[in-house]
């Protein structure tokens, strides 16, 4: 498809520091067809955290993908992926959207499944032949491929996809240690955020893992804390890095003026506060040395694992995914993640903070939104003006959190499995 | 407290709304007691959810509230600038406890919102408990319980509901 088009996706000359990326890509409905077969097809998508179903039997429905799946703990206490379709005739199964349930009946004609997927029992048995429920086509389908990772339990359509640890390659190191803040696991907290933004949904991916818009575009986020915190001097500014985690995964790594329930005290917190905040730190330290437990507590994280899971480990803990419906809508899903065993007040100051910048109704995510829908009716220039520039700190040896490397990270993946073969005009795909 | 009547709650409510409308925070802020509470829970929460152990939308203290309200009378508060436009209906307004010095009111809510050429239906129902003052009501909670599932396709709450 893009071989006959005359416009590469993306434009790449590191010698003369040029990463540009086509427009169109956000715009075009080949483009959005095909990114359902090579990128959404093919890789480990977020389905849900391990938390969310504690006992036998809970279960939630959830969409992935455009596939409707039941993920479910059957009673054994597996964990279970289950696409959400009756093998009899199709129709969805589960229409409830979370709940606890010995079994599953079909409302249409009546197929009982279980927690496992398999076939229990279905009106009119006498029809059928005998051995016709010990048929593996007579069960929900499990998902091709359904791996966890310290709790994240990801999903993949693509049965030959490599193994969830391999693909989630340097990633893997920064979800342990986010994981490792505490040693009593982690638990997704109830109230599912669940929003959307007319927008393209890489645009989100880059948002993500965007240090660079924080000042202008969180202005009066960055406001209100100036007048809540002493500590804005050690700021945005110059405090980390930004890192190419392979396989398109990125982070951003830095120190920030906000508090952070692990473990980074503001003195909005208070005495009180303070030796919570130097518990949960001394704690780490015992378990971590002094090196990793500063780490931990006090710096910050936004986690990109390709194509479209986001864990930022800053003012709080998030997990957010989204899918593309459209070339220009997008429907996004975010939880608060939180140790286990955290205090009621660092759960309250944890939730406090979290929705101060974060979520639909927050005091930033809404800016962002404007920002990503205006950048898609920017497109609408796109026949004419081709090209996004992300080259910010193209060619450091190190570059800089609020630089734009994990941009190109994401995108030099993207394209890679988008068009596989290097298309005619493409110059390179070197990050 | 026991001769409010429901007209007496209406006219309070329709007056929060106008006010609003017409994007006169600072004003609607008076309309509120120094302890209150605004809150909107998400969509898959019981409604008497708490927003200490639960993810919420919103949970404004007074103190944010007044904090969002300084927000968004900014050029910089992105999401509304310029302001969006808005229509609020208010209705169906029940007054469904009395207590020593305070009410408890529902009323259900459709609010459009254009920006940009877009136009978003955001509805539910607010629960109150209005405080009686020598000078009229006022609002010591609103929780606003949103209908439907999420943010769909509206997107954010970057007005007040």
């Amino acid at each position: 498809m893009n071989a006959e088009h005359p416009q590469p996706a993306l434009l790449v000359n590191p010698a003369q520091r040029i990463f540009k990326v086509a427009r169109r890509n956000f715009v075009d409905p080949e483009i959005f067809k095909a990114e359902k077969e090579k990128i959404f097809d093919r890789s480990w998508l977020y389905l849900g955290h391990s938390s969310e179903l504690p006992k036998p039997g809970d279960f939630v429905t959830r969409k992935v993908a455009g596939r409707g799946i039941l993920f479910t703990r059957d009673s054994k206490g597996q964990l279970r992926a289950l696409l959400n379709t009756c093998p009899h005739r199709g129709a969805q199964v589960c229409r409830e959207r979370k709940g606890n349930a010995k079994s599953f009946q079909c409302f249409y004609h009546g197929w009982v499944f279980g927690a496992d997927g398999k076939l229990r029992s279905q009106p009119g048995e006498a029809s059928y032949p005998e051995g016709f429920k010990g048929r593996d086509t007579s069960n929900m389908q499990p998902v091709p491929r359904f791996e966890t990772y310290r709790d994240f339990n990801f999903i993949s359509f693509d049965g030959n996809i490599m193994p969830l640890v391999d693909y989630l390659a340097g990633a893997k190191e920064y979800l342990d240690v986010i994981c490792d803040q505490t040693d009593a696991g982690m638990s997704i907290v109830a109230g599912s955020q669940e929003y959307s933004i007319r927008a393209n949904w890489k645009l989100l991916t880059e948002n993500s893992i965007d240090g660079y818009h924080a000042a202008t575009t969180h202005a009066t986020y960055f406001d209100i804390l100036m007048s809540s915190t002493d500590n804005l001097a050690t700021g945005m500014g110059g405090g980390g890095y930004g890192y190419d985690l392979g396989n398109g995964h990125a982070v951003l790594e830095y120190g920030a003026p906000w508090g952070r329930p692990v473990a980074q005290w503001i003195p909005g917190w208070g005495e009180a506060g303070k030796s919570e905040i130097e518990r949960i730190y001394d704690n780490l330290v015992q378990r971590h040395g002094e090196a990793r437990a500063e780490r931990i507590a006090r710096k910050n994280r936004n986690l990109f694992i390709f194509p479209n899971l986001v864990v930022n480990d800053i003012m709080a803990l998030t997990v957010r995914t989204y899918f593309p419906m459209a070339p220009d809508y997008m429907v996004i899903n975010a939880w608060a993640l939180a140790p286990n065993d955290e205090s009621a007040w660092a759960r309250k100051y944890r939730l406090n903070n979290f929705l101060e910048f974060l979520g639909p109704g927050g005091f930033a995510t809404p800016d962002d939104a404007e920002a990503l829908e205006h950048c898609q009716r920017g497109f609408e220039n796109s026949k004419e003006a081709l090209w996004n520039d992300i080259s910010k700190g193209m060619g450091k040896e190190k570059p800089h959190h609020d630089d734009e490397l994990q941009m190109r990270a994401f995108w030099t993946q993207w394209n890679k499995q988008m068009f596989p073969a290097p298309a005619s005009g493409i110059k390179s795909v070197a990050a | 407290m026991q001769s409010v009547t429901r007209t007496d709650v209406e006219d309070f409510l329709f007056n929060e709304a106008e006010l609003l409308d017409q994007w006169r925070l600072p004003e609607w802020l008076t309309l509120f007691t120094e302890d209150a509470r605004y809150e909107v829970p998400c969509t898959d929460l019981p409604t008497d959810a708490s927003s200490d152990t639960n993810l919420f939308y919103i949970a404004d203290d007074r103190m944010r509230l007044g904090e969002r309200v300084k927000r968004l009378m900014k050029r910089t508060a992105h999401a509304e600038f310029p302001h969006s436009k808005t229509s609020r209906i208010v209705g169906n307004v029940r007054i469904h406890a009395r207590h020593a010095d305070e009410i408890d009111v529902t009323s259900v809510f459709q609010t459009l919102r254009t920006k940009d050429g877009v136009t978003d239906l955001y509805f539910g129902t607010n629960k109150y408990r209005l405080a009686l003052r020598d000078d009229g009501f006022r609002i010591r909670e609103k929780r606003c319980l949103l209908g439907g599932e999420g943010l769909r396709p509206s997107g954010r709450i970057s007005i007040v509901l």
